[in-house]
């Protein structure tokens, strides 16, 4: 393994000299940022390599009014809030899941069927999945929302805040931070929606965008090849992950995710709102609709507090550039959902990076 | 006799059922003189007035755990305790908190657990105490143990002696009672059977702590696991810890479910794990004794004390030779997304 780890690092050493400029890479995956952090691969990056964490933690790029949606359901009593772990800390209006009172209303759950199943277990209630993530948890809620439609489930509903990650990185690039130079795009979203998913990046902004697996050579090898193509002027389509990612990815799982969603316009915290960027229930499905069942509208929800999660998901800062880090904002104490979620590139810096600061900043 | 499935109110009520209960299903089980006498104390004769006392509550859930269960983590929690305190565990007592309803069944099998535990690790359970309490007001059933240690002649562990190149010791794999929990509590069927490395330490540590004499430090990584305990040593000493990720003890198993679930091991909670703080010269004879103990087969040296140049840090050399900071956890750890 260590002689891939050498053959990479040689490669980025010799793009960087090539290049003789910063280079700026954006990893769009929260398990990305935390295997950068934890492995400590900036470590003995070339300072010219700049890593940029992107908007790929599913709870930081949800928006405020999501959040606010969710503690909002979890106050009526006959709610029941079936929620991923990474959601319960994050602030909203007047608390947070965990700081609420209602938290006998609030359940961890790990997976949709754990969900489903609270519904079956609480027919008196009604159980609200906040269902969030990208392409890689979607299909799991549309398999729960086929179920609970064959069983006649009457007291399941979806929050749905699923998001895509290509129109993401579409309006990053278009209007928000013109200096990213490629993309370490997410392996785990690429096993689904297959790594030709990428290609209108590379064609319409040529950018290379290259898949790679979470294991620290693989993250290595990725960034590499990036550098490779940047130092020799390309833009290419690439995966080097072949073991787990395809071209076409899983084709059935797409298909679920067509079968029970659609696109549709909605707000990204950070980015705002983006085209047909988030997946809504169809119409068919609206019965399980928690936006539809229980009167939620979309609103756009702004930042609290100076909270700059925004701009740090979007790669225009880095976390210790916010006021707040370190100071009032921290894993005992998070302001904004980048310090929450354990893919949190805030919690990141501050659980792996902060010490190191001065060092990193050259 | 057991005329009753479950544990009523009155079990706990100072009256006939409660006499019952400690007659018939707990002084069998803990059998030893002093207790024997049923007194309001234990009156103990020790070898020394040089004494480690301490006591822990137990709370675990669930109850029966692979590797484990509640009685025994109850036994082996505070002999550890003890045990890196640089003292030989002797006498312990028992308080259990029942909740109403609660099944005899299973009270009777973390009995056994108690017993065994407490014969494996030499030690007698010497007072104890019940109450019971109404359906809601516990869960299921907690347990506090008290113990009481010699210390050992001539040995003072504490942060005072620990000085710059000092050796960390392990005395094996890291993270396996919390993963083995976490996964039987949030319900994750894996395939591979994790199990709790709960154990008692008591007799591997004397066996160091009589034969070698660099040893400076020692405490079981429970909650928090190795990364708090070395913040703690870290922020109490002012000097600063390097460790190194590839010699951390670590099963694959327990490894693969950590990043299944986003957890870092280090952050994870042990139960049969000692960290020991030892002077470079004697770090080889500990290492041999540990390997020649059940306990301490995978034991390793996983990383030294050194000089901290800006601010006291405990950090990780990763396996591709990056560095990173440890910091201490949060405290509670989430499951991650996907």
């Amino acid at each position: 393994m260590l002689e891939r780890i050498y053959k990479a690092q040689r490669s980025i050493d010799t793009a960087c000299e090539r290049l003789g400029r910063q280079i700026n890479i954006m990893e769009v995956c929260g398990t990305h940022t935390v295997a950068i952090f934890r492995n400590g691969i900036k470590s003995i990056l070339p300072k010219k390599i700049k890593l940029l964490s992107g908007p790929g933690c599913p709870v930081c790029v949800t928006d405020q009014s999501y959040i606010d949606s969710v503690l909002k359901l979890a106050d009526c009593d006959d709610c029941l809030i079936a929620t991923y772990g990474d959601m319960v800390r994050v602030p909203g209006k007047g608390g947070s899941l965990e700081t609420k009172r209602t938290t006998a209303n609030v359940k961890v759950v790990l997976s949709s069927e754990d969900a489903l199943q609270l519904a079956k277990d609480n027919p008196k209630k009604n159980v609200v999945f906040v269902a969030v993530g990208f392409e890689t948890t979607a299909p799991a809620t549309a398999v729960v929302v086929k179920e609970a439609a064959e069983q006649g489930i009457n007291n399941f509903f979806v929050l749905s805040g699923h998001k895509l990650v290509v129109p993401a990185m579409r309006a990053l690039l278009s209007r928000i931070n013109h200096n990213i130079d490629g993309f370490l795009c997410p392996g785990h979203v690429s096993a689904i929606i297959g790594y030709s998913a990428f290609a209108e990046i590379v064609q319409d902004f040529a950018r290379p965008c290259v898949v790679a697996g979470f294991e620290p050579v693989q993250i290595l090898e990725g960034l590499a090849e990036i550098c490779r193509q940047i130092s020799v002027g390309k833009a290419e389509l690439k995966s080097v992950y072949s073991a787990v990612v395809t071209e076409k990815g899983n084709v059935s799982a797409q298909k679920m995710i067509a079968e029970f969603f659609e696109p549709a316009d909605g707000y990204w915290r950070g980015l705002g709102k983006i085209k047909k960027s988030t997946l809504k229930l169809k119409d068919k499905y609206s019965r399980f609709d928690a936006f539809k069942q229980f009167g939620i509208t979309e609103t756009p929800g702004g930042d609290t507090n100076g909270c700059r999660c925004g701009e740090v998901l979007c790669g225009l800062i880095e976390p210790p550039q916010c006021a707040l880090f370190e100071r009032s904002c921290t894993p005992q104490t998070p302001v904004g959902p980048c310090m929450v979620s354990s893919e949190g590139a805030c919690a990141a810096w501050f659980k792996y990076g902060r010490q190191r600061l001065n060092d990193d900043n050259g | 006799m057991a005329k009753h499935d479950t544990i009523l109110l009155a079990h706990g009520g100072g009256g006939q059922l409660m006499d019952e209960l400690i007659r018939h299903h707990i002084l069998p089980k803990l059998k030893n003189d002093i207790l024997a006498e049923l007194g309001d104390s234990a009156k103990l004769k020790l070898a020394s007035n040089s004494i480690c006392f301490t006591t822990d509550s137990y709370v675990v859930k669930p109850l029966f755990f692979n590797g484990g269960d509640i009685g025994k983590l109850a036994v082996c929690g505070t002999i550890n305790d003890l045990a890196v305190a640089g003292s030989k565990p002797v006498a312990l007592s028992l308080s259990l908190v029942i909740e109403e309803g609660f099944k005899f069944d299973l009270l009777e099998k973390i009995l056994d657990s108690i017993s065994q535990a407490a014969r494996e690790n030499n030690v007698d359970i010497v007072t104890g105490d019940i109450k019971t309490v109404e359906v809601g007001a516990a869960d299921q059933i907690f347990i506090n143990t008290a113990g009481i240690g010699i210390r050992l002649p001539g040995v003072d562990l504490g942060f005072g002696k620990i000085a710059v190149g000092d050796k960390i010791i392990v005395n094996g794999t890291i993270g396996d009672h919390g993963m083995t929990i976490i996964c039987q509590r949030e319900d994750i069927k894996f395939r591979s059977n994790l199990k709790s490395d709960c154990a008692g330490l008591s007799e591997l540590t004397c066996c160091l702590l009589e034969n070698t004499s660099g040893i400076k430090f020692m405490r079981d990584p429970t909650r928090g696991g190795l990364a708090a305990t070395l913040n703690e040593v870290s922020r109490a000493t002012g000097l600063s810890i390097e460790i190194c990720e590839a010699d951390i003890p670590v099963s694959p198993a327990v490894q693969a479910a950590a990043d299944m679930l986003g957890f870092d091991l280090l952050n994870i909670a042990n139960e049969g794990k000692f960290v020991a703080i030892v002077s470079p010269e004697s770090a080889d004879a500990c290492m041999t004794i540990c390997r020649n103990h059940p306990l301490g087969k995978k034991a390793g040296i996983i990383g030294q004390v050194v000089k901290t140049r800006d601010v006291p840090l405990v950090e990780l050399i990763t396996k591709i030779g990056g560095r990173r900071v440890v910091q201490m956890p949060y405290g509670r750890e989430l499951p991650r997304i996907c």
